[in-house]
């Protein structure tokens, strides 16, 4: 494993959708979601992740150490039969961690140590394990507690949820099928055969997420430089395929990182991000695409150890 | 020994300290708790050798809420990856909004023998400003240096993790307060009795960490965190 990353960086994602749904609410019957109190939009840390998790698995296939832990499933089968041997099969954990001991058998200090052991397999094995973190439990809690104490990963990357610039609004549109799934549903329409079905997008939305990298978590889990580098390469290229009937057109307009010189950082968080300003051109015009708005950063005199990353070097 | 006492302001868009209670559907507290608040000042420091204590919450923000559902993983995670889809769980969390609090809390000093037991020590360019303290004490290790170090980072806006509200998801802001008595911005209000609250967990047996509760109440936007040592902190 290479060396873990030794510099923390905050990040600003710009993205944005066209006539799409960015991210159903369950609550609200799959509307975009919304704050209620604002109008703004909002697309969860967990979309964003998804869609991290799933490009890494498309554009790092076969790459040991890439393998994605909480995968979905079309994905999965995809790649999974499609690598075939040399891809470690899912279903048998052997070939994943073929030198995984039975921390259970071990006493004291010596278990918390297998747990480690595993925890560290895991942790080469799973890029977003790496990235993100995960619990695992390796044995029933109430049996054995000090395996679920070791076995908690926090990753160095933290996302928070993603807002809209301005208060979006979402149109509903009715649409028709011309076939019935079941001969149940043909009957009651007498042959018709046509329902009618529903579906609720955004016209337009440029949304901004706030991310964060601490490499005091990369020294656990060994998040390393090269990993950063794919990280933001699927930042960059998260909805390239994740088109669908319901996402209508979402890209990545803009990632603007802020690297510290050090482990700790050399600036507040929210003072950098504050340099990022977003606005629309015309605020009388509702804003339909991403030239209605202007991105600005503010780069000059920026706090000592703090240097903007320029996009182009991001995830190449 | 002096006591160091230090004053965060801390905030965000959102926030959940949820109810150890209704943690399936997460049900967020109606304020920080003294462990999410102990939390944010170990994000920015800690060591063996000193423990936070949180002794007043100040509420600077009115107790707005959200609710937000989101699709998550049921599954445990054992050593094969998870299938998210055949695994997930919609869980609604009903989480606070446009939060800001000022955290007020010290450290205790812990001598040595007493300290617990590190097993993943953090490797040395990790602690820039601290070459000389492992979780043994060092020859020259006085309380006043672990305060000096903690103010150079809060002021700094440094952190060995990014400190959250509750949930990692909820990443919190945080600026170091030198007056709070002439800040501008005061605690709301108002007066509310907020019931038991967690207070935190006990660590003492650290393979079966056992919660503790006070009995938290809001006088015009104050609230009291007892010792947790003392009577109104229930175990």
């Amino acid at each position: 494993m290479s060396d873990p990353i030794k510099n923390r960086y905050d990040f600003v994602l710009l993205f944005d959708v066209l006539d799409g749904n960015p991210n159903g609410d369950p609550d609200a019957g799959n509307l975009p979601r919304i704050d209620p109190e604002t109008g703004h939009g909002l697309v969860t840390d967990v979309c964003l992740k998804r869609k991290i998790r799933n490009r890494i698995q498309l554009a790092q296939a076969n790459k040991p150490g890439y393998d994605i832990f909480i995968q979905e499933k079309a994905i999965l089968n995809n790649v999974m039969v499609a690598t075939g041997t040399e891809h470690p099969d899912p279903a048998d954990p052997s070939q994943i961690l073929p030198e995984l001991g039975t921390p259970d058998s071990a006493k004291g200090d010596a278990k918390a140590k297998g747990v480690q052991d595993r925890t560290t397999r895991m942790c080469e094995t799973f890029f977003d394990i790496r990235a993100f973190g995960a619990v695992l439990t390796t044995k029933p809690k109430a049996k054995n507690k000090l395996d679920y104490t070791g076995g908690q990963v926090r990753g160095p990357i933290q996302f928070t949820f993603a807002r809209s610039v301005d208060p979006i609004v979402t149109l509903e549109h009715a649409i028709t099928r011309m076939a019935v799934a079941t001969e149940e549903e043909a009957e009651k329409q007498s042959g018709d055969n046509r329902t009618m079905g529903r579906k609720n997008t955004v016209p337009y939305g440029l949304y901004a997420a706030h991310g964060f990298i601490v490499p005091s978590f990369a020294a656990r889990t060994g998040f390393s430089e090269e990993d950063l580098n794919v990280f933001w390469n699927a930042v960059k290229m998260m909805f390239v395929d994740d088109p669908s009937a319901a996402r209508g057109t979402m890209t990545v307009r803009r990632l603007i990182v802020f690297k510290h010189d050090s482990a700790l950082g050399n600036a507040q968080a929210a003072e950098l991000f504050e340099r990022v300003t977003v606005k629309r051109k015309d605020e009388t015009k509702p804003a339909r695409e991403y030239a209605d708005y202007e991105v600005t950063v503010d780069d000059k005199d920026l706090p000592a150890g703090i240097t903007l990353v320029p996009e182009s070097e991001l995830g190449k | 020994m002096g006591r160091f006492g230090f004053c965060l302001e801390v905030s965000g868009p959102l926030a959940c300290f949820t109810r150890p209670e209704m943690k399936v559907e997460r049900v967020s507290y109606d304020v920080i708790t003294p462990s999410a608040a102990r939390a944010i000042y170990s994000a920015l420091l800690w060591k063996p050798a000193i423990r936070w204590r949180i002794d007043q919450i100040d509420v600077l923000a009115p107790i707005r809420w959200i609710n937000i559902r989101r699709n998550e993983v049921g599954a445990v995670g054992g050593e094969t990856p998870i299938n998210a889809v055949d695994n997930r769980v919609q869980r609604a969390s009903l989480m606070l909004r446009d939060v800001r609090y000022r955290l007020h809390a010290h450290f205790d000093f812990i001598p040595p023998a007493e300290r617990p037991k590190v097993y993943a020590e953090a490797p040395d360019w990790l602690r820039p400003d601290d070459p000389v303290f492992t979780s043994e004490a060092g020859p020259d290790e006085k309380p006043a240096k672990y305060a000096a170090m903690f103010e150079r980072r809060a002021r700094k806006g440094q952190c060995f993790i990014r400190p959250y509200l509750g949930c990692r998801e909820c990443a919190a802001d945080f600026r170091l307060v030198d007056h709070p008595d002439t800040e501008p911005i005061q605690p709301i209000p108002e007066d509310r009795d907020l019931g038991f609250m967690l207070y935190d967990l006990d660590f003492s047996n650290p393979q079966d960490p056992q919660p503790m509760f006070y009995h938290a109440k809001m006088t015009q936007g104050v609230i009291t965190v007892p010792a947790p040592d003392s009577e109104e902190v229930k175990r």
